[in-house]
C-alpha cells in the first residue's frame, strides 16, 4: 500500500499545478469581468454578469460536466486536464470577480480624483493607489478561493483526470482497499491546505507590513 | 413492450417531471443538512468563542471537514460506516457527511458573529443585570446575526450546490438524474442546461434576496 505513496504525491503535485494555474487564469479573467461590470454597459456587461451569476449559482461539478461532456456533444473534445483547468478557471473567475468588485467598491472615488489631481496618470493611480488597497481587501477571499480550487480539483476524478483523487480511485479500484487509500488521500489534502494557509499567512505578514 | 428501432429515446416532457422530482430530492437533502448542520455549527461556534482549550481540540477537527474535499469525505464515510456496523444507504451516509460539513463551515461563521459583538457591549449587558444567557439571547444573537447572516446564506447555498456530490454515492438527486437522462437520450447539452437551470432557480433568488437584505442593513 505504501508503495503507492510516491505516485500519490506525484498526483498531488498535479493537483497543485492545476489549482494554481486555474487560480492565475481566474484572477486575470475575474479582474477583467469585475472591471467590465463596473465600467461598461450593454451586451459585454450582460455577458460578464451572466458569467459571474452562472459560476456562482450552479454546482462546480455541473460546470465541469458541461466543459467535459457538454462541449463533447458538439464534437469539441478536450483532455481531462484541460476540462478540469477550464472548469476551475470558470468557477474561480466568477467568485473572484465578485470579490474584486467589492474591493474596488471599497476604495472611495475621492482618492482617485486626489491621485489624478496630484498629477498621476490613470495607470499610476491604478497601480499605486487602488490596487494596493484592493489587494488588502481581497487577499483573504483569494486565499480561500485557492483552497477551494484545490478541493474542487478533486472533482477531476469524475471526468477521468488522474490528479490526487483520480489516482486514488485508480489504486482503490485496482486493490479494493477503498477506505485505506482514500484515508491517505484525505491526510494529503489536509496537509496541502494547511501548507497553503501557512504560506499565505507568511506572505500577508510581508505584504501588509504597514 | 414495443420493439424500438433505436437504442436511445428522445427527451420528453415526462423527463422534465423526473428532473423536477430529483430537484425536490436535492432540496430535501440540503434543507435537512443545512438546518441540522447550522444548529450544530452554532453550538460549535459558541464553543470556539468561549474557550481557547475547546478551540484547540475542536478547531483541528472542524478543519478536517473544511480542508478535505467533500467528495473524499463522502467516499470515505460511505466505506467506513459498514466497518463500525452502520447500515446506511446513500441518502443516510450523504446526509451525515453533509451535516458535519455544514456544521464545520457554520461554526466559523457563528464564531465570527459572536466576536462581532464588542466586549464593552457585552460587559454593559452583564452590568445591567442580565444573566449570561440573557446577554446571549437579547444582545449577542440579534447583533451577531446581522453581522454574519450574508455569510451564512453563502454557506447554505454552497451546501445546496455541493449536495450534487452525493450523486457519487448513487443517491438520485438532480445531477444524478440528469446523468441518467443523458445516458438514455444522448442529449447532453440540453439536459445539462436544464439541470443547471434548476440549480440556478433554487440558488439565485436566495442569493439575490440575501444581498438586498445586506444592502438594507448596511444603510
Amino acid at each position: 500500500m505504501f508503495k503507492a505513496l510516491p505516485e500519490l504525491l506525484q498526483a498531488a503535485l498535479l493537483t497543485l499545478e492545476v489549482a494554481a494555474l486555474s487560480m492565475i487564469l481566474g484572477v486575470l479573467i475575474g479582474l477583467g469581468l469585475s472591471l467590465i461590470r463596473i465600467h461598461m454597459k450593454g451586451p459585454l456587461m450582460w455577458l460578464a454578469t451572466a458569467w459571474v451569476e452562472l459560476a456562482r449559482n450552479t454546482p462546480a461539478l455541473l460546470q465541469l460536466f458541461f466543459f467535459g461532456f457538454g462541449l463533447g456533444a458538439f464534437g469539441i473534445h478536450f483532455s481531462p486536464y484541460l476540462i478540469v483547468l477550464m472548469g476551475l478557471s470558470f468557477n474561480n473567475a466568477g467568485y473572484l470577480a465578485e470579490n474584486f468588485r467589492g474591493g474596488f467598491g471599497a476604495v472611495p472615488d475621492t482618492q482617485i480624483r486626489a491621485a489624478r489631481s496630484l498629477g498621476m496618470t490613470a495607470f499610476q493611480t491604478y497601480t499605486r493607489i487602488i490596487i494596493p488597497q484592493v489587494l488588502r481587501i481581497v487577499y483573504y477571499p483569494m486565499t480561500n478561493q485557492m483552497v477551494w480550487a484545490v478541493l474542487m480539483s478533486s472533482l477531476g476524478m469524475l471526468v477521468g483526470f488522474r490528479e490526487l483523487s483520480g489516482e486514488t480511485q485508480f489504486f482503490a479500484s485496482r486493490t479494493f482497499r477503498i477506505f485505506e487509500y482514500f484515508a491517505v488521500t484525505a491526510v494529503i489534502y489536509y496537509i496541502i491546505v494547511k501548507i497553503i494557509l501557512g504560506i499565505s499567512r507568511l506572505l500577508a505578514m510581508r505584504l501588509f507590513r504597514y | 413492450m414495443q420493439p424500438t428501432e433505436t437504442f436511445f429515446s428522445g427527451f420528453s416532457p415526462n423527463d422534465l417531471w423526473f428532473l423536477g422530482e430529483a430537484a425536490l430530492r436535492t432540496l430535501w437533502i440540503s434543507l435537512l443538512a443545512i438546518s441540522c448542520g447550522s444548529l450544530m455549527g452554532i453550538i460549535f461556534g459558541w464553543m470556539l468563542s468561549v474557550s481557547r482549550v475547546g478551540g484547540f481540540i475542536l478547531a483541528p477537527l472542524l478543519d478536517i471537514f473544511r480542508s478535505v474535499p467533500l467528495i473524499i469525505q463522502l467516499v470515505l464515510f460511505y466505506n467506513f460506516a459498514p466497518m463500525i456496523g452502520l447500515r446506511l444507504d446513500a441518502f443516510g451516509a450523504g446526509l451525515i457527511v453533509l451535516i458535519f460539513y455544514t456544521s464545520a463551515n457554520v461554526a466559523y461563521v457563528a464564531r465570527g458573529g459572536i466576536e462581532a459583538v464588542g466586549q464593552s457591549m457585552r460587559r454593559a449587558a452583564r452590568s445591567l443585570g442580565m444573566t449570561y444567557w440573557q446577554d446571549m439571547r437579547y444582545v449577542v444573537w440579534p447583533i451577531g446575526l446581522r453581522a454574519v447572516f450574508p455569510a451564512w446564506v453563502g454557506v447554505a447555498l454552497g451546501v445546496m450546490k455541493d449536495s450534487a456530490l452525493v450523486s457519487v454515492l448513487g443517491y438520485i438527486e438532480l445531477l444524478k438524474a440528469s446523468q441518467i437522462l443523458i445516458t438514455r437520450t444522448q442529449e447532453t447539452i440540453l439536459i445539462l442546461a436544464i439541470a443547471g437551470a434548476f440549480y440556478f432557480a433554487l440558488s439565485y433568488p436566495i442569493s439575490l434576496f440575501a444581498s438586498r437584505l445586506e444592502e438594507r442593513w448596511n444603510q
